[in-house]
């Protein structure tokens, strides 16, 4: 099952590694032909070593806007797709999947554990209050009751049964294939930034830094303003996907492991080297939603956030043009064409497998 | 339980013709084959381990206390020697979240449960006069100072961005093995060697003693629930330890000698290390808080006055753990990216080990139920375990269900349940087994208020310190951060208060440990009254230094 899990190697994005393994005889075609044109950018040839300088994106606005598109406010107000301060309970949740799985917690899980909880408690409270020594001298001589050790057997199988079966609904409804038409997206985990490929559009990458604060950074350099986002949280280029509309989304990595987690969509995958992995959700609303590389990849791993910006789909399109990408069906605009045709046929029919499984 | 036929007068008469004759000091403490003298070196390293990493973790509650960068950047100064830089800092923070892992899990919490509680009440409880392999014992000993040694130097070599090995406890390929260039992680790897292999030969010294030493009439049945929890985490020991030696040992050729077992550029698998580690890894959980059980089980009982409830329900719940346990390990790698058949197996098989740890929930109160109870310090303690032990455990019900670990794998609810089954669970029941057995290993008392007020304080700060955890997990705070946004900043505020309290608490039972070995109260044979039936409270407090050289036959 694992095997079927169909491994692209990661080398795709790593050209100097590939070269530097040459004679490693591998399983899939291993081509460099393959392997380069998906560098769209120059900055995603650079290689772990050059980490201290963090990448740049092409374009150079102080406020990330390009023509036709500028960044979205986040919804600080209702904190939309953040983290509340004070906060107990999950982030409000903006794919279906992750509706059901906050209710899952909420309704099902969370009054279960917590009564079981009480329930321990109550039980020593009683002890401690009628079971003492000065309450009950002499010891009963109790050690075996067939009956209630059978209750308190069967009656843990049977509420986790009930566990189960929202559970692996849910996992069912997670594990849906996306619908051949979902937009692809490709988010790769370097150290320590993330960039987002669009292979439907073009194949242009984005390059996405952590934005730093206004006196983090020297004269003329963009820094984080309120519009971006929260501390820590800001990018300098978003991965900006159409809302309510099916999307692929693979993650891999081009160094170690990262985790590609956005809260507020309930969603967390590993970005792992070497493989491609993919899951698909449906944004429900317009908005900025944002995360946290979730898997330990060395120093800078609280500081490479993951902003995911759901427009409306004709926006989205202005801004697939901004990024001198095109729509499916449309011309292939010239400096990226041999990508385009090279990559979506692999990213696509690679992950289908993992779906169904 | 256990009766005792042989009465313990006659035993001791016995004893004190040679038993007392011990070597010098050198010989006593450093060439050691005394079960009990190796039982208490381990103790006494395991609180100096405790120590360390208890430290480890105020530095880091420091630095959370409040959003931004404080200290990690002066204190990697410190330790560099020179100016570090702002990512030399953040390399330090890994640092201290892997030296914390490693030195809670290697070098406090096994060497105290097992090596500490281990080897001094398992020969005793099966009336056995010592370990089956005495000299390996001391070899087991001495290879975990060794490892502890090598893990603490690694900090002050070179790893990568900084010093020291910085790749989580779980150092997972390929950040530990391209990712961090020098030789710091190649020493934490080899400390774990040695602890694995000092781990494995005091499983096969436990395996074998429970097997062939227990006194004339002692059935495995009619063993006491501690040896029973031993016993199974020998087991558990000598099966995942190897797996572990291999999976490190693949980093290493990984790392020095060109190998790629986990590269995939050249035809490895990252994810296959984390296969081989969560195989060694989730036994592991277990090996921490199955001895844990046991001690409980021994305690509960002795303070109801009352034999345990359901004894083979009890023995052989920990047996389904032990063997459910190998079969999970994969819920610690829902997003690594696996298929939606596993993801549902293993969900469905974790929340199978619910049920075994049910039965022993409910029969510790059963226990209690009807007893006559008296609520000394260990059973204050017991108590509390069984409380927080099923906190941790219905949020571990949670994380199982692969499709909300989605959100909350690697998040501050995963560190909040585990540290309730860990710090509040393992923790609690070495804190219990210590109140309840070191008048027999020292001959004195402990203060019975020092120890209430111990209880209380450190019940109060661990709360404190990991139930805000859940909220920062739910709301999306990643584990293994040196720095947060704004909105996680209230939720850590409290937990580090939390940490202040739990470390007065801490002094608490130092203050005790200490106020006790100089004026303590003399412990007499059985200080716990009727409601102790096990061997060891038939011989002397402390016992003589060679026990049972007449064996005592059990009914």
């Amino acid at each position: 099952m694992l095997k079927k899990l169909l491994v692209v190697f990661a080398a795709m994005t790593m050209p100097s590694l590939v070269m530097a393994q040459p004679a490693n005889p591998a399983p899939a075609p291993l081509t460099k032909e393959v392997a380069a044109p998906v560098v769209a950018t120059p900055v995603a040839a650079t290689t772990a070593a050059d980490a201290a300088a963090p990448a740049e994106a092409a374009p150079k606005s102080m406020d990330g806007s390009l023509p036709g598109y500028t960044p979205m406010r986040p919804n600080y107000e209702d904190s939309v797709g953040m983290p509340k301060p004070k906060e107990v309970d999950f982030q409000e949740q903006f794919t279906e999947n992750g509706q059901y799985a906050k209710w899952i917690n909420n309704a099902i899980l969370l009054p279960i554990i917590t009564i079981i909880s009480l329930f321990v408690l109550g039980l020593l409270l009683w002890v401690i209050v009628r079971f003492n020594r000065r309450a009950n001298p002499v010891p009963s001589k109790t050690t075996h009751n067939t009956f209630i050790e059978v209750v308190w057997t069967l009656v843990p199988v049977l509420i986790l049964l009930g566990i189960a079966y929202p559970s692996l609904d849910l996992l069912a409804k997670q594990f849906k294939p996306a619908p051949a038409d979902a937009v692809t997206i490709k988010a790769t985990g370097y150290q320590w930034y993330w960039g987002y490929t669009y292979p439907d559009h073009g194949g242009f990458e984005v390059i996405s830094n952590m934005l730093k604060e206004e006196d983090e950074v020297g004269k003329g350099e963009r820094f984080r303003t309120e519009n971006d986002g929260p501390k820590l949280l800001a990018v300098d280029n978003r991965m900006v996907v159409p809302a309510g509309v099916p999307l692929r989304i693979q993650t891999t990595a081009a160094d170690v492991i990262h985790a590609f987690a956005v809260p507020s969509l309930w969603f967390k995958l590993d970005a792992v080297p070497g493989r491609l992995n993919e899951k698909s959700i449906t944004i429900t609303k317009p908005g900025v939603y944002f995360g946290q590389c979730s898997e330990l990849c060395g120093a800078r791993h609280a500081f490479m956030p993951l902003v995911v910006e759901a427009l409306p789909p004709a926006q989205f399109a202005a801004w697939v043009k901004a990024q001198g990408g095109s729509m499916p069906g449309e011309e292939k605009p010239a400096p990226a064409a041999p990508a385009a045709t090279a990559t979506p046929n692999e990213t696509v029919a690679a992950p289908a497998v993992a779906a169904t499984n | 339980m256990t009766t005792i036929a042989a009465t313990g007068t006659d035993l001791h008469a016995h004893d004190h013709h040679d038993a007392d004759h011990k070597p010098g000091f050198f010989a006593r403490w450093f060439m050691s084959t005394n079960h009990k003298d190796i039982g208490t070196l381990y103790l006494i390293f395991a609180i100096f381990a405790g120590i360390v990493g208890g430290a480890i973790s105020g530095l880091m509650r420091m630095e959370l206390a409040a959003p931004g960068i404080q200290y990690l950047q002066g204190w990697a100064s410190i330790m560099a020697g020179k100016d570090a830089s702002l990512d030399e800092a953040y390399h330090m923070w890994n640092v201290l979240i892997t030296a914390h892992g490693l030195i809670m899990v290697f070098f406090m919490v096994m060497p105290a449960i097992i090596g500490g509680f281990g080897n001094w009440f398992v020969p005793l409880m099966i009336g056995a006069p010592d370990m089956a392999f005495p000299r390996m014992n001391n070899v087991s000993f001495w290879l975990t100072v060794v490892a502890f040694i090598m893990l603490l130097g690694s900090s002050f070599v070179p790893g990568g961005t900084g010093l020291g090995a910085g790749t989580g406890w779980t150092v997972y390929a390929p950040l530990s093995t391209s990712g961090s260039v020098g030789p710091a992680v190649d020493m934490a790897i080899f400390s774990l060697h040695l602890a694995g292999a000092a781990s494995i030969l005091g499983a096969i010294n436990f395996i074998t003693t429970i097997f062939n030493m227990r006194a004339p009439g002692m059935t495995l049945h009619k063993m006491p629930l501690f040896v029973w929890s031993v016993l199974v985490t020998a087991f558990l020991l000598l099966l995942a330890l190897p797996v572990l030696a291999a999976a490190i040992t693949m980093l290493l050729v990984d790392r020095n000698f060109g190998g790629a077992f986990f590269d995939a550029s050249a035809g490895g698998d990252p994810v296959l290390y984390q296969h081989l580690f969560w195989f060694f890894g989730h036994p592991e959980v277990y090996i921490m808080i199955l001895p844990g059980f046991g001690i409980i089980s021994q305690i509960v009982a002795t303070f109801s006055r009352k034999p345990v409830f359901g004894y083979l329900g009890m023995a052989y719940a920990m047996v389904a753990i032990g063997v459910v346990g190998f079969v999970v390990w994969a819920h610690h790698m829902f997003t690594t990216g696996m298929s939606v058949d596993m993801k549902m197996y293993f969900t469905a098989a974790t929340m199978v080990i619910a049920v075994p740890t049910g039965i022993k929930i409910f029969s510790w109160i059963a226990t209690m139920w009807g007893g006559s109870v008296s609520f000394k310090t260990p059973m204050v303690w017991a108590m509390g375990f069984i409380f927080m032990f099923t906190v941790g455990g219905v949020t571990g019900v949670v994380l199982a269900n692969g499709g909300l670990d989605d959100n909350l794998h690697d998040t501050y609810y995963v560190v909040a349940h585990f540290h309730y089954v860990l710090s509040l669970g393992a923790v609690f029941s070495l804190f219990a087994g210590f109140y309840y057995w070191f008048g027999k290993m020292s001959g004195r008392h402990l203060n019975e208020f020092l120890g209430h007020l111990h209880f209380w304080v450190f019940f109060v700060g661990v709360n404190v310190l990991f139930f805000p955890m859940h909220f920062l997990g739910n709301s999306g705070m990643p584990r293994r951060y040196p720095d947060y946004p704004e909105a996680f900043a209230y939720w850590n505020g409290v937990a580090s208060f939390g940490y202040a309290i739990m470390a007065v608490g801490v002094l608490i039972f130092f203050v005790n440990v200490i106020w006790s070995l100089v004026a303590g109260r003399r412990a007499e044979d059985n200080y716990w009254g009727e409601g102790a039936t096990t061997l060891e409270w038939t011989l002397t407090s402390p016992p003589p230094y060679h026990q049972f050289e007449t064996l005592p036959v059990i009914k």
